[in-house]
């Protein structure tokens, strides 16, 4: 089987996969990366995205041989060295961002992606950037106010739901 | 997913030469293959992905004012290189999917795989752009075939989109907000010898031009201009986002915006 390799948040890391290995089986059954969650496999749920070389992708639509020489951050990759949660993993606690938590990862990674681009976003841009990232539970307002505190952004005056 | 051999060459010769292998098959961003290999609706034995080949990537302006896009440019680098030098054209990639699909899919997988409601095609047939393929030049109003059919052979892979600018210019999605396609969507192009109006979403045939719009909009560049004019539910997509009757008024209503915004 062919070899891969590729940097996965920070790490030197390789592996034997098939040619059609998904970057999601990659990440969650050869690294036990399991963060990365697998709503749909179909590309429209979001659940699966990371960052490849920086830019937000559905792991779930990424051939891990394609990922080769990469630098991928996933989830894990989103706390900080002490282990305690990054900022926008926090935001989401903090406003309720989620409930079943099983889109969380894939909106936190969509939202960082965002916060890359547009340090200071407005709510619809927000609302437009998460298009892809489908939840099932918590009607996206919770979880639009969290990516808005994350950016230091006042929410005081979107009121909770 | 059947099993394949996975090649990743780093130039366009070497996929070339990999294409030419039986069942051999290209690919680009995966946004579509990669569902369809999943569905078990294609078995190639060798994927040839063309995401490593840097000299397919980018966008840039040509000697001759044109403006060329890489066969392999994510929708994603075309929204950001693409918004001084053509500035509809960056609008409609950065208005395809979602953010992680523009990251991905690239201009020459939509183009080769002409969806009915894909976005891309509307820009290249209302341009008048040109598909540099590896082997041949085709002018878009010989490129698009019908729905998921193109004049692409067997192996030959796009490496280049030349699209002249137009003096003005717009693209209107009415968005299918579940799948993120276009449900109908118009590009509308002004150049200086006269107007071109491409529709997607709409009709049965695949993308194509409005040519009484070009006439009108020709003479008077105005939304009212397509006021008036009809436009037939005949050979219409039908489903249950919308009737053919639906998107045969959209057709009208999208260019008069795209007129507007242009
Ligand atoms: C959730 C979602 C939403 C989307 N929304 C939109 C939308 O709003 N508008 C829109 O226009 N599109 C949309 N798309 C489609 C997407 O933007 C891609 O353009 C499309 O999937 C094809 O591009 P690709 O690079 O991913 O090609 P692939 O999926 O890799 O390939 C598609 C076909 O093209 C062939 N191919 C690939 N590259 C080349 C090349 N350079 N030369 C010749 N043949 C080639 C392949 O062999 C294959 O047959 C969406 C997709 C998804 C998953
Ligand atoms: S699992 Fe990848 S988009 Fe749903
Ligand atoms: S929190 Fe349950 S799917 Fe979003």
């Amino acid at each position: 089987m062919p070899k891969v390799t590729m940097t996965v948040n920070g790490m030197a890391v390789s592996g034997e996969v098939e040619g059609r290995t998904l970057l999601s089986d990659f990440l969650r059954d050869d690294l036990g990366l399991t963060g990365t969650h697998v709503g749909c496999d179909t590309s429209q749920c979001g659940a699966c995205v990371v960052h490849l070389d920086g830019a937000p992708v559905k792991a779930c639509s990424v051939f891990a041989l394609d990922a080769e020489g990469a630098k991928v951050t996933t989830i894990e990759g989103m706390a900080n060295p002490d282990g305690s949660l990054g900022v926008i993993q926090k935001a989401f606690q903090d406003h309720h961002g989620l409930q079943c938590g099983f889109c969380t990862p894939g909106m936190v990674m969509s939202a960082a992606a965002l916060l890359k681009e547009n340090r200071k976003p407005t709510e619809a841009e927000i609302r437009a950037y998460l298009d892809g990232n489908i939840c099932r539970c918590t009607g996206y307002h919770n979880i639009v106010k969290a990516v808005l505190a994350a950016s230091g952004q006042d929410v005081s005056r979107i009121a909770a739901e | 997913m059947y099993a394949f051999e996975f090649a990743r060459p780093r130039t366009i010769a070497e996929a070339v030469k990999a294409l030419k292998r039986d069942e051999a098959l290209a690919l680009g961003g995966g946004q579509t293959l990669i569902p369809t290999l999943k569905n078990r609706l294609a078995s190639p034995s060798v994927l040839v992905s063309l995401t490593g080949i840097a000299e397919m990537k980018g966008v840039c302006r040509t000697d001759d004012g044109m403006v060329a896009v890489g066969g392999g440019t994510p929708h994603a680098v075309v929204a950001r290189e693409a918004r001084k030098l053509y500035p509809a054209l960056a609008a409609l990639a950065g208005g395809i999917g979602d953010p992680a699909v523009r990251s991905r899919g690239t201009i020459g997988g939509s183009l080769a795989n002409n969806d009915p409601a894909a976005c891309y095609p509307a820009a290249v047939l209302a341009s008048g752009a040109t598909i540099v393929t590896n082997r041949r030049k085709i002018p878009a109003d010989k490129f698009f075939r019908g729905m998921f059919s193109t004049a692409l052979a067997e192996g030959e892979i796009i490496i280049e989109v030349r699209f002249p600018v137009p003096r003005k210019a717009s693209y209107q999605k009415f968005r299918q907000p579940a799948s993120r396609f276009a449900l109908t969507g118009v590009f509308v192009a002004r150049f200086d010898d006269g107007v071109r109006v491409a529709v997607t979403g709409a009709s049965e045939g695949g993308v194509y031009r409005w040519k009484e719009a070009e006439k009108a909009l020709t003479a008077a560049f105005r939304p009212s201009a397509v006021e008036g004019l009809k436009v037939s539910p005949k050979g219409m997509i039908g489903d249950l986002h919308g009737t053919p009757e639906y998107r045969a008024n959209l057709v009208r209503v999208l260019t008069a915006r795209a007129v507007a915004a242009a």
